[in-house]
Formats: structure tokens, C-alpha cells, sequence
């Protein structure tokens, strides 16, 4: 746990503080992102948790201690790093790179080895990268092994300024998820910083977003921060489309489903035709008792009386109940029957709507 | 032209120009001793202070100027200056003022890339290496003299090519080395002595520097070496 209270910096020979009066607390095992405009005191207040920036007032404590009162490389020891630009060393290989804190605590070399190993499979390395150097990779790469160089002496805690800003938007993607399935295994501290809102978004149990000055609006978890922005600021910060945005944090089983219109094989053809007149759709589904067998049109039961023989096809897209409202979206967006079906397993849920989901964003 | 180079290879093969104290072997060695204690002491006194001074990143560029207006000033003159203090404090005519005058001109190259190299290390280097928790002594030995290595090296290879080529100097104040060759060739009017002598300096200068690339090419860690942006194209 990391806990600021009353936190406070001012640059020499600056007349405004950088970060004014700044209390929060970073909850054990959660991952903490901070985000807001160029000037917010993000980064300053980041580095005031490692003392790479002294705060001139207010205390901050890593797990009960004040940092203040620690020499500064012990507490940094404790503390993993990541930058932007990395700073890997270029005179050292892969292997010594990440093994720089483990020196530095002096470790014996055999538990360096075997770390450095473990770390390596950690961050989805191949071991032959070990003895290259850092000019010899790729920029993802790099940054996956300042990412194993943070975790080498395992620190509960780890900070991160701004990590994936130096990638390009694919390999930073695949960056993020990475990070979040790392985090679900590790359940570090994190405090990350970014300007992106939607990496704060994706990677943040919680987002703390900052103003100018360091003046914490909103501190809460993303879903919440775009279901219920505190002020004008934040609203404008999460952008016009919060509400698609929150679609991503929604899963399906958060909102009512549509029994749809589910017809059994025996059902005459009559029906068909008034349950799509109440639909107002020119199509209906057969199945029943948690199956569906597959859809068809108005056109495929002319001259047939019940659904016995009536050619089905197949659903494009299945959806799970955990899946996202905008994974949900786009399946009913792009699909022609302009709903998804839901699934558990095999069992069949129900139909999401366009509705249901629009619903879910005004609200 | 053919009957002189004649006359030269007759002097390298004459037995009596490879014994006794003006032999080659012993002039050759005056010369390496007096170039090698010369930029040894210059890198020793010039490199720390530079490496302190580009460490806190303050106070260099000052510093920098300061070193290099010394280079204004001629080896030659500063023989000229040192000899009469190096007779009045007794002592004697030939290895102080040339050694003076070799020191004064190594430090130059010494201090100037020593300091640019370590004020020009990367802040993320210093800033990673802080934040992982090394101490400002660790940042300086484990990050910023490495890193700047290579261009300290270029400096060894500068200052002793031009040390070699200057030391010659020293048979001027009645000291030994390769420049006994030029210098006493040029009062007996031995044009052959000349020539033999400006070839042994000018072959010491090419080895040195070959020595230098060597090192620069086999000892620095292959991560220092030329930028290999292209290798990390690849790897993406």
C-alpha cells in the first residue's frame, strides 16, 4: 500500500507548485494509473514515490514507512522502474541488464541465473536474447526486458512513467495485454502514468485523474469514472465517447438479454410469421430448452407449414455472457440480424440487442 | 632518389645503428617510455576531475575552455619556458621540460572527450540506473565511465599519436629518443639520418594508433560498438 497525504512540490525558482496538496492512497496489490494533461504533476508525483523528486511537504509511505526516512537506493531497491525510453544499459548484455538489481543486493550468482531465467519466460523472451545486446533488439523487446529489469528482485511495488509511450500502436497493444495478464498473475503495486485515457482505462484497476497543478478530480475505477465523471473536467478529459468507451469495462451479463424470437421445430409456420410481426424483423430462430439450432428468413418458409424441413443457417458470431458490451456491439453491428446470441458453454442465453446496449450507455 | 633510399636501408641494416645507447633498440625505447609516461600522467590527472565535472553535468564547458587554450600554446614553447626552471631547481636539461611539455599537450584530448562523453550520457541511463537504486558512486563507475568509454579511448589514441609525434622534441634539450636521429642528422647535414629517423617516429605513430583501433575493436563490449539500428529493424 501506498499512501500520499498532503503531498506537495515546488520546482526551485518556480512561483506554482507542480503538484499542490495531493492525498490518495494506492490500495495493496491494485494497479493504480495516473493520467491527465501535460503539467498535471503525473510524473513528478510519481517519482516523489521513489524520491527521484524530494516533495517539499507532505509524507508519503510505501507499506507503512516513510519513504522520507529511508536512504533513498535502499528504498529504490524495493521499488521496480520502468521508463519510457527504457534506459537499458547498451554496455551490458540482456542477461546483466536484468540482473542489475539482484547485483546490486548481491545476490549469490546462482539465484541471479536462475532468476534471470525465470524472468525471461516471465515476459515471453527466448533465452538466445540473453547474452545479445540491447541495440540488438526490437523496440517491444526492449521493452519487455525492462519490464523483467524492474521485476528481477521481485518488489511489491512497481512504478512505471509512461511505458509503452516509445512503441508503435500495435506492439503497444500487445504490450498492455501482456501487462494485464502479468498483473493477474504477479497482483503488484502498480502506479502507471500515461496521457492515453484509454491505457488508463484498459490498465488501471483504479484511474487517478489528475489537473493541472496536481489536483486530484476523480479517483475511481474506470467503469465508474465513465458512468459518473465527478465534474465538467473529467467529462471532458474522457472525451464525447465515455460511453462507448465503458462498453469495453460492461460485461454481457450485465444487462438483460432477449429471450429472442425462438421457435421449436414443430412450431407451425403461422407462428413464425406472428412472432416475426411482433419482433418486426423478417426472420425467427429455431431451438428451445437452451439450443438453437439456427436461423431462417420470411422467404425460406413459403410453402412449407411448419419448420420441420425449413433450411437453417448457422450463427456468424457467438457470444459469451462474459464477453463485452463492445465486443457484443460490434456483433450485432455487423451481423444481418442486427442481434448477437449469447452463449454459456453450449447453452443458449438469450439475444442481445442494439437496445439493450444503447440503453446501457445512456444510462 | 633509387642511390638515397639505397643509402637509408644501408643505415637500418648497418649493425652499428642497432647497438649501444644510440642504437634503435634503445632509442626506440626512450621514446615509448618517455610517450607512455607522458599520456599515462596526463589521463591520470586529467580524466577524474573530467569525469567528476561531467558526472554533476555543471562547470565543464568552462573547464573545457580553459583546457583547450592550453593547446594554443606550442609543445615547442613550453620546452623553451620549462627549461630554464627545470636547470634552476636542478632537475636537469632533457626528460622534465619534454615530459612537461608531452603532459600539457595530452590533457587536452583526455579532458575534453572525458567530460563530453560523460555530460552527454543518456538521463535515461542515469535515471534508470538511480531509480533501480544505485547509488551516485554506482551511477558513475557502473553507467556513465562504460558508456563513455569508447570515446575516452579515441582520446588515448589522439593524445598518444600526437605525444609520439612531438616527443621527438626532447633531443632538442639534449634528451634521447627517436628525435637524436633528426636532430643530430640535421647538424652533421646527414640527410639519411634524417629520413631514417622521421620513418622510426612515423612507424611508432601508426603503431600506436593501430594498437588503439585494435583495443577499441576487440576490448570495448560489442553493445558500444556501432549502432546496429538496422539488427534491431530486423528483430522486430
Amino acid at each position: 500500500m501506498i499512501e500520499l497525504e498532503h503531498v506537495s512540490k515546488t520546482f526551485p525558482g518556480q512561483d506554482v507548485a507542480a503538484v499542490g496538496d495531493l492525498t490518495f492512497t494506492i490500495p495493496e496489490g491494485e494497479s493504480v494509473v495516473l493520467v491527465g494533461p501535460s503539467g498535471c504533476g503525473k510524473t513528478t508525483t510519481l517519482k516523489m514515490i521513489n524520491r527521484l523528486i524530494e516533495p517539499t511537504g507532505g509524507t508519503i509511505t510505501v507499506a507503512g514507512r516513510d519513504v522520507a526516512q529511508m536512504e533513498a537506493h535502499e528504498l529504490r531497491r524495493g521499488i521496480g522502474y520502468v521508463i519510457q525510453q527504457i534506459g537499458l544499459f547498451p554496455h551490458r548484455t540482456i542477461r546483466d541488464n536484468i540482473a542489475t538489481v539482484p547485483k546490486l543486493l548481491g545476490w549469490e550468482k546462482k539465484r541471479i541465473q536462475a532468476r534471470v531465467l525465470e524472468l525471461t519466460d516471465l515476459v515471453d523472451l527466448s533465452e538466445d536474447m540473453l547474452t545479445r545486446y540491447p541495440s540488438e533488439l526490437s523496440g517491444g523487446q526492449r521493452q519487455r526486458v525492462g519490464v523483467a529489469r524492474a521485476l528481477a528482485a521481485d518488489p511489491p511495488v512497481l512504478l512505471m512513467d509512461e511505458p509503452f509511450g516509445a512503441v508503435d500502436p500495435i506492439v503497444r497493444t500487445r504490450l498492455q495485454d501482456e501487462l494485464v495478464s502479468l498483473q493477474a498473475r504477479l497482483n503488484k503495486t502498480i502506479v502507471l502514468v500515461t496521457h492515453d485515457i484509454d491505457e488508463a482505462i484498459k490498465l488501471g484497476d483504479r484511474v487517478a485523474l489528475l489537473n493541472i497543478g496536481g489536483v486530484l478530480e476523480q479517483y475511481a475505477p474506470p467503469e465508474e469514472l465513465l458512468r459518473d465523471p465527478a465534474n465538467a473536467f473529467v467529462a471532458d478529459f474522457l472525451g464525447t465517447d465515455r460511453g462507448i468507451k465503458r462498453l469495453s469495462l460492461v460485461p454481457i451479463s450485465q444487462i438483460n438479454l432477449d429471450p429472442g424470437p425462438v421457435l421449436p421445430r414443430s412450431a407451425p409456420v403461422a407462428e413464425a410469421r406472428e412472432m416475426m410481426r411482433r419482433y418486426q424483423i423478417d426472420w425467427a430462430v429455431v431451438g428451445g430448452d437452451g439450443r438453437i439450432e439456427g436461423w431462417f428468413t420470411e422467404n425460406d418458409i413459403a410453402g412449407h407449414d411448419t419448420l420441420d424441413r425449413v433450411h437453417l443457417l448457422p450463427f456468424q458470431t457467438k457470444l459469451a455472457a462474459t464477453d463485452s458490451l463492445q465486443q457484443a456491439l460490434d456483433a450485432v453491428i455487423s451481423s444481418h440480424t442486427a442481434v448477437a446470441a449469447v452463449f454459456d458453454g453450449e447453452r443458449y442465453l438469450g439475444m442481445v440487442t442494439s437496445e439493450e446496449i444503447s440503453r446501457e450507455i445512456i444510462e | 632518389m633509387i642511390e638515397f633510399l639505397g643509402e637509408v636501408v644501408a643505415w637500418f641494416t648497418d649493425p652499428a645503428n642497432w647497438t649501444g645507447v644510440n642504437g634503435i633498440p634503445n632509442r626506440m625505447w626512450e621514446h615509448i617510455q618517455m610517450s607512455v609516461l607522458a599520456t599515462t600522467a596526463a589521463a591520470a590527472l586529467a580524466i577524474p576531475p573530467a569525469v567528476y565535472l561531467g558526472h554533476r553535468r555543471k562547470g565543464g564547458v568552462i573547464a573545457v575552455a580553459g583546457v583547450n587554450m592550453a593547446r594554443a600554446i606550442p609543445s615547442f614553447a613550453i620546452v623553451a619556458i620549462s627549461l630554464p626552471f627545470s636547470i634552476r631547481l636542478g632537475l636537469g636539461l632533457g626528460f622534465w621540460p619534454t615530459f612537461i611539455a608531452l603532459f600539457f599537450l595530452a590533457v587536452p584530448p583526455f579532458f575534453t572527450n572525458t567530460y563530453t562523453a560523460v555530460a552527454g550520457v543518456d538521463d535515461a541511463l542515469v535515471e534508470s540506473g538511480r531509480g533501480m537504486g544505485m547509488t551516485q558512486p554506482q551511477v558513475v563507475r557502473r553507467i556513465e565511465i562504460p558508456v563513455a568509454s569508447p570515446v575516452i579511448l579515441a582520446a588515448a589514441r589522439v593524445a598518444s599519436v600526437q605525444v609520439i609525434a612531438t616527443a621527438t622534441l626532447a633531443a632538442l634539450v639534449a634528451w634521447g629518443g627517436l628525435g637524436r636521429y633528426i636532430i643530430d642528422g640535421f647538424a652533421t647535414q646527414d640527410s639519411v639520418q634524417v629520413f631514417a629517423g622521421g620513418l622510426l617516429v612515423a612507424g611508432l605513430a601508426v603503431v600506436a594508433e593501430l594498437g588503439f583501433s585494435a583495443i577499441e575493436r576487440w576490448w570495448l563490449p560489442r553493445g558500444l560498438r556501432e549502432p546496429s539500428e538496422d539488427i534491431a529493424r530486423v528483430a522486430a
